[in-house]
């Protein structure tokens, strides 16, 4: 299988005051051409650091990477040259939606400005840098007008009315749902092969959440670009994901095109959090026990604590993936089988 | 749970709280409509939920009701009593009957003070009872919170987020409320906290006899939680009844338009059939007629002169020209 992003064995750690938090723990995980994988997970298992060192903007005094790779068509990004990546991958071949459309634009600038400045850098039509990037290197007129109509017809694929004037607009002129399509705008308009969204949808109601999903989607599919989808919520990932990887602790438990992961999955952990949702019987059950610390975690398979399949053998070591029918992958020493019923 | 009894415990009548408006020189300029003519009851024992995306007022009734504002217009009594317009101090009185939990309880614990103070304090300003009838009655609540009484003497830094959390559901039941508005309990946990939280708010209503106000904005909490629920936008209740019979077949087109926006594992993706355009008015400026035909489907001429009355349909009240 040719995949776009494939990351090995990652192992990050912060440094905290208590001694390294091992946040990361050997995590693999794969993204396909064309393909919208939702990583879930509760907060604190690493799907945002996950994302980060992807992008390779950990923050650099307090994450240390202990090992693994991260491969973009056959590359591994944390051996390149870093100003390479800087130039060519980051924030052109990869770019990233944020979570937070309030605080990702600077108030005090005009949004043409923010954009433009995006495009003078990591425009499909900028050459490639022979030097570090400079403040004083001119955005040469023909190439500003050209990308300045790829930045109108963006804006108008991502739905926003009367797009040249809007430009003209600051950031707070903008509802939160309009901020996330700008956002959505900046991150398609390098002409990525991957898009990084962090939770793009939280912060929003429910009916701009639905209008974003599938705005992103049709996007998305339409322009052939992969999508690496950070979510806690299940109904979001269920919405727009093709595959679904699940991660508890620092460590990825299943990954499953979505079908499977919501009909069989196979690890106790994906099981205990599809249960979790509340459903429309009013039967509430929840994971006994409370997520563990990543400064000295559990050994072997970070779940054992809380599982009810856990034996000896998942204290001694982590499970090595297995891989089940139709692209399933599970890491578990005693996966399960039976589908489970679904909740209309 | 709901168990109709004679007499609603709170009655809220056409409560109006706006909020002016003003420019940069401190004029009022125009009035923020947040609450706008709202009338519902809660009965003894029930849980009502309050739905709505952000910037429809449900926050705004909560704390109302709560005495964090004064209305502006309207009546609020509760258990028979007016309290909208009570003098400070006989206000006081009723806030040992009606409490708030805020989005994260934790958070409103001083940080400086150990849990047993924390408390101690309710019971010191609102009751005569002695030290060692106080001591009983917070150990007697802190294990109701599944929390062992060794967590007295910590700080609140010591303990984990949900242990905080506990601590202040703890706090707000030492003085038995009658009452309890929960403000968007569990928005930003995950799921399977969410699963905890919910079922502890569960135990606590059979425990200590509470009625809720559940506010929210997911529909799939407040379907599991809530008997019946309310429905807001733009200030206004657009639809009011049964939980089941609203999931069922809502009425309103932004009730209809809301339900068919929440994402439904197992299914087909609802976000291909989603066809509600646009973004909530401003609620500076609420359009004329009713609120919601800006964005609304069925909007005829009648929906920008006439305001729909909360009519009475099928045994739940709707607020549409068209249902």
């Amino acid at each position: 299988m040719t995949e776009l992003l494939s990351v090995r064995g990652l192992r990050v750690d912060f440094v905290t005051d208590r001694g390294p938090a091992q946040v990361l723990d050997g995590v693999n995980l794969d993204v396909g051409p064309g393909e919208v994988v939702g990583l879930v997970g509760e907060s604190g298992c690493g799907k945002t650091t996950l994302a980060r060192a992807i992008l390779g903007i950990l923050p650099p005094g307090a994450a240390r990477i202990r090992g693994g790779e991260v491969r973009y068509q056959g590359r591994d990004l944390l051996r390149e040259d870093p100003d390479l990546v800087n130039d060519r991958v980051r924030g052109r071949a990869i770019t990233f939606i944020p979570q937070d459309p309030f605080t990702s634009f600077s108030p005090v600038f005009p949004v043409q400005t923010q954009i433009m400045d995006l495009m003078k850098w990591k425009s499909p039509r900028a050459g490639n840098a022979d030097a570090a990037p400079s403040p004083f290197r001119r955005y040469p007129r023909e190439r500003y007008r050209a990308d300045r109509e790829a930045v109108l017809d963006t804006l108008r694929a991502v739905q926003i009315p009367e797009p040249a004037r809007a430009l003209r607009r600051l950031p707070h002129e903008f509802s939160g749902g309009q901020r996330q399509r700008l956002m959505i705008a900046m991150a398609l308009l390098p002409r990525p092969d991957l898009i990084i969204a962090d939770e793009p949808t939280t912060a929003l109601d429910v009916t701009i959440q639905a209008q974003i999903l599938r705005l992103l989607r049709a996007l998305v599919k339409e322009r052939g670009v992969s999508v690496l989808f950070t979510t806690h919520d299940l109904g979001t990932a269920h919405e727009i994901c093709d595959r679904i990887v699940v991660m508890y602790a620092g460590q990825e438990m299943e990954a499953a095109p979505t079908d499977a992961f919501f009909t069989r999955p196979a690890h106790p952990y994906t099981r205990r959090l599809l249960a979790s949702v509340p459903s429309p019987d009013g039967e509430i059950r929840d994971i006994p026990g409370e997520v563990p610390s990543l400064i000295g975690p559990p050994s072997g398979c970070r779940f054992h604590p809380r599982c009810d399949y856990a034996t000896a053998e998942c204290r001694a070591a982590r499970p090595a993936p297995r891989a089940l029918a139709g692209a399933h992958g599970v890491r578990c020493h005693h996966p399960l089988d039976a589908p489970i019923a679904i909740d209309p | 749970m709901s168990n109709p009894a004679p007499a609603p415990l709170l009655e809220i009548v056409d409560l109006v709280r706006h909020f002016p408006m003003r420019n940069a020189f401190g004029r009022r300029v125009d009035w923020l409509r947040a609450v706008d003519g709202v009338s519902l009851s809660v009965w003894p024992g029930e849980t009502l939920g309050l739905v709505g995306e952000s910037g429809c007022g449900k926050s705004t009734l909560g704390k109302t009701v709560m005495g964090i504002y004064t209305p502006t217009a309207g009546h609020l009594r509760f258990a028979g009593r007016e309290i909208g317009r009570l003098p400070k101090r006989e206000r006081r009185k009723v806030a040992k009957d009606l409490q708030y939990v805020y989005q994260d309880p934790g958070a409103s614990l001083d940080p400086r003070w150990k849990v047993v103070h924390s408390l101690h304090e309710p019971l010191k300003i609102h009751t005569t009872l002695s030290r060692a009838e106080r001591e009983r009655e917070v150990g007697a609540i802190l294990s109701a919170v599944g929390l062992p009484d060794a967590h007295l003497d910590l700080y609140p830094h010591e303990l984990s987020g949900g242990q905080q959390r506990r601590v202040a559901l703890a706090r707000i039941l030492t003085l038995r409320p009658r009452l309890v508005i929960l403000d968007e309990p569990t928005s930003g946990l995950d799921v399977s906290v969410q699963a905890s939280v919910l079922k502890l708010f569960r135990s606590l209503q059979g425990t200590f006899a509470l009625t809720y106000v559940f506010i929210s904005h997911d529909l799939a909490v407040v379907r599991a939680m809530c008997a019946r629920i309310a429905v807001m936008y733009l200030g206004k209740i657009v639809e009011l009844g049964e939980t089941t019979a609203i999931f069922a077949g809502p009425r309103h087109p932004y009730t209809q338009s809301l339900l068919a926006a929440v994402p439904r594992i197992g299914g087909r993706r609802v976000t291909l059939d989603f066809t509600l355009e646009g973004e909530p008015p401003d609620p500076g400026a609420v359009p004329s007629g009713c609120r919601f035909r800006t964005r609304c489907p069925l909007a005829q001429d009648v929906c920008a002169a006439e305001e729909p009355p909360l009519r009475e349909l099928d045994g739940r009240r709707v607020a549409c020209h068209f249902a």
